[in-house]
Formats: structure tokens, sequence, C-alpha cells
């Protein structure tokens, strides 16, 4: 009991805190990146722009069919080898937003592709340009019925960053290690300590979704089946 | 990337097939324990709905290689020495079960109930209903979903080099660091993973088309 107690000592807490700080701010950074990214790929793939479109839905496929410790690995010991030394912050953040945009540029595909062809027929046979018609109309409705599965995507992200303490990015994960390192009694009060707080930080996320779900009345309405389509298409 | 392939062949060629498997013993597991809280969640027992939800709900939310790191250092610590094969592939047991089971929810609350009603009143008990007439239809619409669940189950499998499980991602960090050309060691990886993954990936798109 008294080994449990000393497990959870302010100066562990805090150490613990420092690392969790390291893991939402590489999270964030690269869910803003991966989210820009995702969303012009998406559209990049969806347009069919001659050739262009097909050597970005391929490039996407492949990157969605690696794991993510390889594309970390290759961040931070591989492109060294070309000159480019990233420190294990930057490696990490570089490495989650290619691989995550890959997977929100899917999902964006998705999405549009589940909007009915009559919106933009009926944007087009009012006047606007295919681009205003993409921008104002479809995006739009298809973002709405995306949400879900981008939320679902991050929260994976958020669980993917434990991955980047193999390059030593000193996040929840790595400071966990380092404590029970040093104290080996320490071992299961620290796992039950990462178990929480990954799982409050992930299901608080998940429950946002279902929350954002209802709001946009996407659970109940028509687009409730196109939202499951896109869900199921993109469940990786 | 060729000299890689001719030094290291062999090792890379073992690593390939401890990965697959290490994803083939977790997907066996992962779909008889995924199905079965899936089915614990549709029953109509309340405390068995909670039971599996949530087991499904803390399995989603804890990241892999903490479930991982669980088997390989508290497990030997303190009940009986496994290897890290052993434990990264329990990991990965449970961790996918826990997706397996959502999918496979969510494949049997697709069945239209009206078939589940109208089994009942034939006489059929819900457990005969269940096996005779739902999941039969369930299974149909779980199949894309599933084998997507498969490949990711072969990506998360590279969480076995943090345990030493001499899967393909370990091989490759031990090649990386000996012929000290990582770049290229680390594309042949890649490749070798691609090989397992991809073709899966564009037959479970095709699939999808065709069942929709």
């Amino acid at each position: 009991m008294l080994t449990i107690l000393g497990a959870y000592s302010w100066i562990n807490i805090r150490f613990l805190l420092e690392g969790a700080w390291v893991t939402i701010l590489v999270s964030v950074l690269s869910i803003i990146l991966s989210y820009i990214f995702g969303v012009i790929l998406g559209v990049i793939r969806y347009v069919q722009i001659k050739y262009f479109s097909a050597i970005v839905g391929f490039l996407i496929d492949i990157i969605r069919n690696l794991p993510l410790i390889l594309i970390i690995f290759f961040t931070y010991f591989g492109l060294p080898n070309i000159g480019f030394k990233p420190d294990p912050i930057w490696a990490s953040v570089i490495a989650m937003a290619v691989f995550e945009s890959a997977m929100v540029a899917e999902i964006v595909r998705a999405g549009i592709a589940s909007i009915p062809v009559g919106q933009m027929e009926g944007a087009r046979a009012n006047g606007l340009s295919y681009w205003q018609a993409l921008r104002y109309i479809i995006l739009p409705q298809a973002i709405k019925n995306m949400i879900p599965a981008i939320v679902s995507q991050f929260i994976s992200l958020v669980k993917d960053t434990s991955l980047a303490t193999i390059i030593v990015l000193p996040d929840l994960m790595n400071h966990a290690q380092i404590i029970y390192g040093q104290n080996t009694n320490y071992t299961i009060p620290m796992f039950i300590a990462l178990a929480v707080m990954y799982f409050i930080v992930c299901y608080s996320l998940s429950l946002l979704s279902r929350y954002l779900e209802h709001r946009l009345g996407t659970a109940k309405n028509k687009g409730a089946e196109e939202a499951e389509i896109v869900a199921q298409e993109t469940q990786r | 990337m060729i000299s890689i392939f001719q030094n290291y062949g062999g090792e890379l060629l073992y690593g390939l097939g401890q990965t697959l498997l290490c994803s083939i013993i977790a997907l066996f597991f992962a779909l008889i324990i995924g199905s079965g809280f899936a089915i614990l969640e549709v029953v109509p027992n309340k405390f068995f709905r909670i039971i599996a939800r949530i087991y499904i709900e803390v399995f989603r939310n804890i990241p892999l290689l903490v479930i991982t790191m669980f088997f390989y250092v508290v497990i030997p610590m303190y009940i009986v020495e496994i290897s890290g094969f052993v434990s990264g592939t329990i990991g990965l047991t449970l961790y996918s079960s826990a997706f397996i089971a959502e999918t496979v929810r969510s494949g049997i609350q697709s069945v239209d109930p009206g078939q589940m009603e109208g089994a009942r009143s034939t006489g059929l008990s819900f457990w005969q209903s269940m096996r005779y007439i739902v999941l039969p239809q369930a299974f149909r619409y779980v199949i894309p979903p599933l084998g997507n669940q498969f490949i990711n189950l072969v990506k998360n499998s590279s969480v076995l080099a943090f345990v030493a499980g001499f899967d393909l991602m370990y091989q490759g960090n031990v090649i990386a660091s000996d012929s000290l050309q990582s770049m290229s060691t680390y594309l042949c990886v890649g490749v070798l993973y691609l090989i397992l993954t991809l073709p899966l990936s564009y037959y479970m798109r095709y699939l999808e088309k065709r069942l929709a």
C-alpha cells in the first residue's frame, strides 16, 4: 500500500503531467496539420485531375498501408541519411501529420462521394462554377457527415503518439517508463495512471464526437445513413 | 536497397514470417473474443450489455503500446515468464478484439430488426434466431470492414518491435543499426509491409463496391 502511495507522490505526478503536456502538444500540432492537408488531398483525390489525382491517390494508399512506427523510424533515423535531422518532437509531428493526413484524405474522399450527385448538378445549374459548387455546396455537407469518422481518427492519433516513445519523445508513456524504471515497485501504479490518463483524453473525445453527431442532427435524419457509410468505409 | 535484400534477405523473411504468424494468431482469437462481446452487446440482458460496453470502451481508448507493455513488463514480474512475441500477440489480440466487436455489432444492427422479430415469432429462441437468421446476414455486411481490421492488425503488429518480438519492424531496426543504411533499410521494410497489406486493401475496396 505504501509503495502505491509513493508512486503517486507529487513529484511523480508532476513528471507524468509534463509528459502529458508533450503528448497533447504533439497531438494538437499533428491534428491541425493533418486536417488541413487531409482535406486538400481528399479534394484532389476526388476531383480527378488527370494523372495528378491518380498519383496522389496511390501515394495515399501506400502511406495508409504502412505501420505508423515505420514512418516514425523513417523520419527520425532515415531522413538524417539525406541530411535532414529533426528533433524528436518535430520528427513525431511530421510522421504523425504525414500518416494521419493520408487517413483524413480517405475519409474526406468517402465523405464527398457520399453526397448525392444531384447536389452538384443543382449547384452547377444555378450558375456556380465547379469549384464554387464544391466549396459552398458539397464540402459543407460532406464535412458534416465526416465529423464522427474524423474525430475517431483523431482519437487514434492521440493513442498513437505513445509510439513515438521509441524515438525518445518525452511524452506520457516515456515519462511513465522512466518512473517505473527507477523503482520497479511503481510498475503497476504507473500502468494504471497511464491507462487512466489516456482513457480520460480519448473517451472524452469520443463523447465529443457523439455530442457533435447529435448536435449536427446526423444521428437522426437522412444524413445518418451517409455518415454511417463514411464511417464504415474508412473504419481503420 | 538491393544490397540490403541481398545481405539481410534471410532476416527480413524471418521477420515477415513472424509478423504474419502473430497477425494470424491475433486475428483468430480477436475474432472469437470480438464476436462474443458483439453478441453480448445486443442481448436483451442489460447486465451483459454493460459488461461488453465497458470492455470495448476500455480497450478502444487505451493505446496498444500501453496494453502490450503491460503484458511485457508486469506479467513476467509477478506471474509467469512470457516472451516478447507472446506478450505482443496477447496485447494485439485484446486491442483488436475491441475494434472487431464494434464492427460485428454494427453489422448485427444493420440487419433489419424485422428479421429477428420474424424468427422469434416462428418459434425460434433468441440464440437460435441469432445463430441461424441474424448472424449469417450480418456476416455479409461485416466482411469488408473486417478485412480493413485485419490490415490494421498487420500494421499494428509492428508494436512487437518494442517488446523484442522479432517481427519485421524489429528485424528492420537490427539491420538498420548493423548496415548503417537506415533509409534504404526502412524502405525495404516498407516494401515488405506493403506486399502484405496493399493487395488486401485493394481487394477489400473491390468487395465493398461489389456488395454496395
